[in-house]
């Protein structure tokens, strides 16, 4: 009775399995597929159902025979990232995964270039970061070499290499000498991003100032104030004059104007007069004269 | 409820109704001035004493021009130099005050005539000050009257200035830039002096901040007192005793207090100068001229403020750094200079210091920061 049973069991599913193969079918998936690139899905079986494509942002439907092949065009999936095939059929469902790569070609560059103001002939005073981007806007994982280049002003054009690593390059460069403006430019094959950064001038190295009578009063005037590098500081920088007399001191801030800073002080027989910027302290003068 | 609890209300309600009845019948004259109806509660100027207070009360209330027609020598001045003497004929601090106080101080008399000292004490955003005034009050008839010692305000007369100063405007980067592209870079600052002190009433670090860079900073001082367990004991800021608004290579002190903090509880302390660009102008340059340092008793730093710009400036905040022998930062004061700086016209100042500091001090540097109406710098 139980043989009986079994023989009659297994001769109703292989009757059956013809006619479920008709109305399903299986998936033949890529492993990986670059991003933006046309490809092919292969499906088996016959009958009709609906392909859904599930990625990052983006859903593709199509409607499939089963059995034939379901083409993609180049540009139909964009982002990179784990995507999921999903076969619907009339009566069953297939599911399947594969990755879409970014390409290798890169399209884009984000560059971040720090800082975008920085005193002249500092060593690895920029700083800059290169994220590489494919045309579909994907971060490229694959090792890529970028170089940098930083130029403008006089002096020698400083030009670095570097490989990125998941995706990131990153470099370090010295400031020239001479203050204006430079350009960094990050390239990777034909894709490059260019910043402007503003070299200004150090700290002050040259501060002297000459006093001169003016009516009652005391004309003090520096010489045009220099960093080391000889770059003239710009106009607006403090300049602190101080005398001191007996009894009594005055200050006055002045900005530089012109790239000198001058005022008026009271005129004080014996007085010693001090000029200073920022920590900088320059010449000392004594005033020999009588109010 | 208990007892004892509807006594204590009962107790509590009759003394505010008895406090109420007290200062509405024998109200004290500062109050008065306060109050807003001093007119009606004021006695007859039937002494000097009575005189001044109560033109100190119609001055408190702004009532111009009765305590205008009060006084024994208005015939020297108008009402409105009267009023401009009080309040200033450019915007100042002093337009903007209110009276908070008065206090009077006979100091000789006569059958016919008194001398009396008033000190007005003025209320401001930026702290009260004090305004003392001498005065001398005259017998006419029955009644007394005071010869108020105006002090007119220089008028500057018509003119043009040129001012030529450099000006910066910031133009940051826009929502629509990609995240890549470049901000203008904020301010480079610097702490190059700090110290901190035990005081009685808690600890104060003072020190001084650089601007390194070539463009104007707004910037703060926070610090956070740290105790032997790295927790944080308190966080405050230097508020206003700093100059806000720094040039480049400008210097400020700064100055912040940490009340009921002893100095012993503190392991570290964790300071963070903040920078932001703002737009400022070089313009006004103000000369602190003829600086001394008064020492104790009454120790001060006192000088006069000269404006070399053609524009008016509304307020000016002087605040001194004081170093002992060995350079060392001992001690940071400030002033509100409650009159209008007008060009080429010193006005006064006085900043006190410490009778204990005052002794250390062998060298001072001050600096100001100017606010004109309607703009900073």
């Amino acid at each position: 009775m139980r043989s009986r049973f079994t023989f009659l069991l297994g001769a109703l599913v292989i009757t059956a399995m013809p006619l479920a193969l008709a109305q399903t079918g299986s998936l033949h998936l890529p492993g990986t597929v670059e991003a933006g690139s046309a490809f092919s899905i292969q499906s088996t079986g016959n009958g009709n159902a609906v392909l859904y494509i599930v990625g990052l942002g983006q859903v593709v439907k199509r409607k499939v025979q089963l059995g034939q092949t379901v083409s993609f065009a180049p540009g139909d999936l964009r982002s990179a990232g784990h995507y999921l095939a999903v076969l619907v059929g009339d009566s069953s469902t297939e599911n399947g995964a594969f990755d879409v790569t970014a390409a290798h070609q890169p399209g884009a560059l984000s560059f971040l270039a720090k800082p975008s103001r920085l005193a002249v002939d500092l060593h690895d005073g920029i700083s800059g970061v290169v994220y590489v981007f494919d045309a579909f806007q994907n971060l490229v994982l694959a090792t890529t070499q970028v170089s940098f280049q930083l130029s403008g002003v006089a002096g020698a054009t400083q030009t670095r290499t570097a490989l990125t690593h998941n995706g990131v390059a990153w470099t370090k460069m010295d400031s020239a000498a001479k203050e204006g403006s430079v350009q960094f430019v990050a390239r990777v094959g034909d894709a490059a991003s260019t910043r402007v950064m503003q070299l200004v001038p150090g700290n002050p190295c040259h501060l002297r100032m000459s006093a001169r009578p003016s009516g009652q009063r005391l004309a003090v005037e520096t010489e045009p104030v220099r960093d080391c590098n000889g770059n003239a500081l710009p106009d607006g920088t403090i300049v602190t004059f101080t005398e001191r007399y007996k009894g009594g001191e005055s200050t006055v801030d002045v900005p530089l104007k012109r790239g000198v800073a001058r005022t008026d002080m009271p005129a004080y027989g014996g007085a010693k007069i001090s000029v200073a910027t920022g920590v900088f302290v320059g010449n000392e003068i004594r005033w020999g004269g009588e109010r | 409820m208990s007892r004892i609890g509807r006594l204590l209300a009962i107790v509590i309600t009759a003394a505010t109704v008895a406090l109420i009845v007290v200062g509405t019948i024998w109200p004290v004259p500062s109050a008065v001035a306060m109050a807003g109806s001093g007119a009606t509660l004021l006695r007859p100027s039937s002494s000097p004493q009575a005189a001044v207070e109560n033109l100190a009360a119609e001055i408190g209330q702004q009532a111009w021009e009765k305590a205008y027609s009060s006084l024994a020598n208005k015939s020297e001045f108008t009402e409105l130099e009267f009023a401009r003497d009080l309040t200033g004929t450019y915007p100042s601090l002093r337009t903007y005050a209110t009276l908070d106080s008065f206090d009077l101080r006979p100091l000789h008399a006569s059958a016919d005539e008194a001398q009396v000292q008033l000190k007005l004490r003025w209320s401001t955003v930026v702290g009260a000050f004090l305004d003392t005034r001498t005065l001398r009050v005259v017998r006419t008839g029955d009644r007394w009257g005071v010869l108020w010692p105006i002090v007119k305000e220089p008028r500057v007369p018509p003119q043009v200035i040129p001012v030529n100063y450099l000006r910066w405007d910031v133009i940051y980067r826009g929502p629509e830039d990609d995240w890549g592209s470049q901000d203008v870079e904020a301010p480079h600052v610097r702490i190059v002096d700090m110290h901190p002190v035990d005081r009685s009433a808690g600890v104060v670090i003072m020190g001084e901040l650089l601007n390194e860079d070539v463009v104007p900073a707004f910037v703060t001082v926070k610090a956070t007192l740290l105790a032997k367990n790295g927790s944080a004991i308190a966080t405050e800021d230097s508020f206003d005793k700093i100059s806000h608004i720094l040039l480049p290579k400008q210097v400020t002190p700064f100055l912040i207090r940490f009340q009921n903090v002893a100095l012993s509880e503190v392991d570290s302390v964790h300071m963070e100068p903040s920078a932001s660009l703002i737009a400022a102008s070089a313009d006004p340059v103000i000369e602190i001229e003829d600086q001394h340092f008064n020492p104790a008793p009454g120790a001060a730093l006192s000088g006069k403020l000269v404006n070399q710009s053609g524009q008016v400036v509304s307020v000016a905040h002087v605040l001194g750094t004081f170093y002992d022998k060995s350079g060392q930062l001992v001690w940071v004061a400030d002033q509100y200079v409650d009159r209008a700086l007008l060009p080429q016209t010193p006005v006064s100042f006085a900043m006190s210091i410490p009778a204990d500091i005052a002794s250390k001090v062998s060298s001072e540097r001050a600096i100001t920061t100017a606010y004109s109406s309607g703009r900073f710098q």
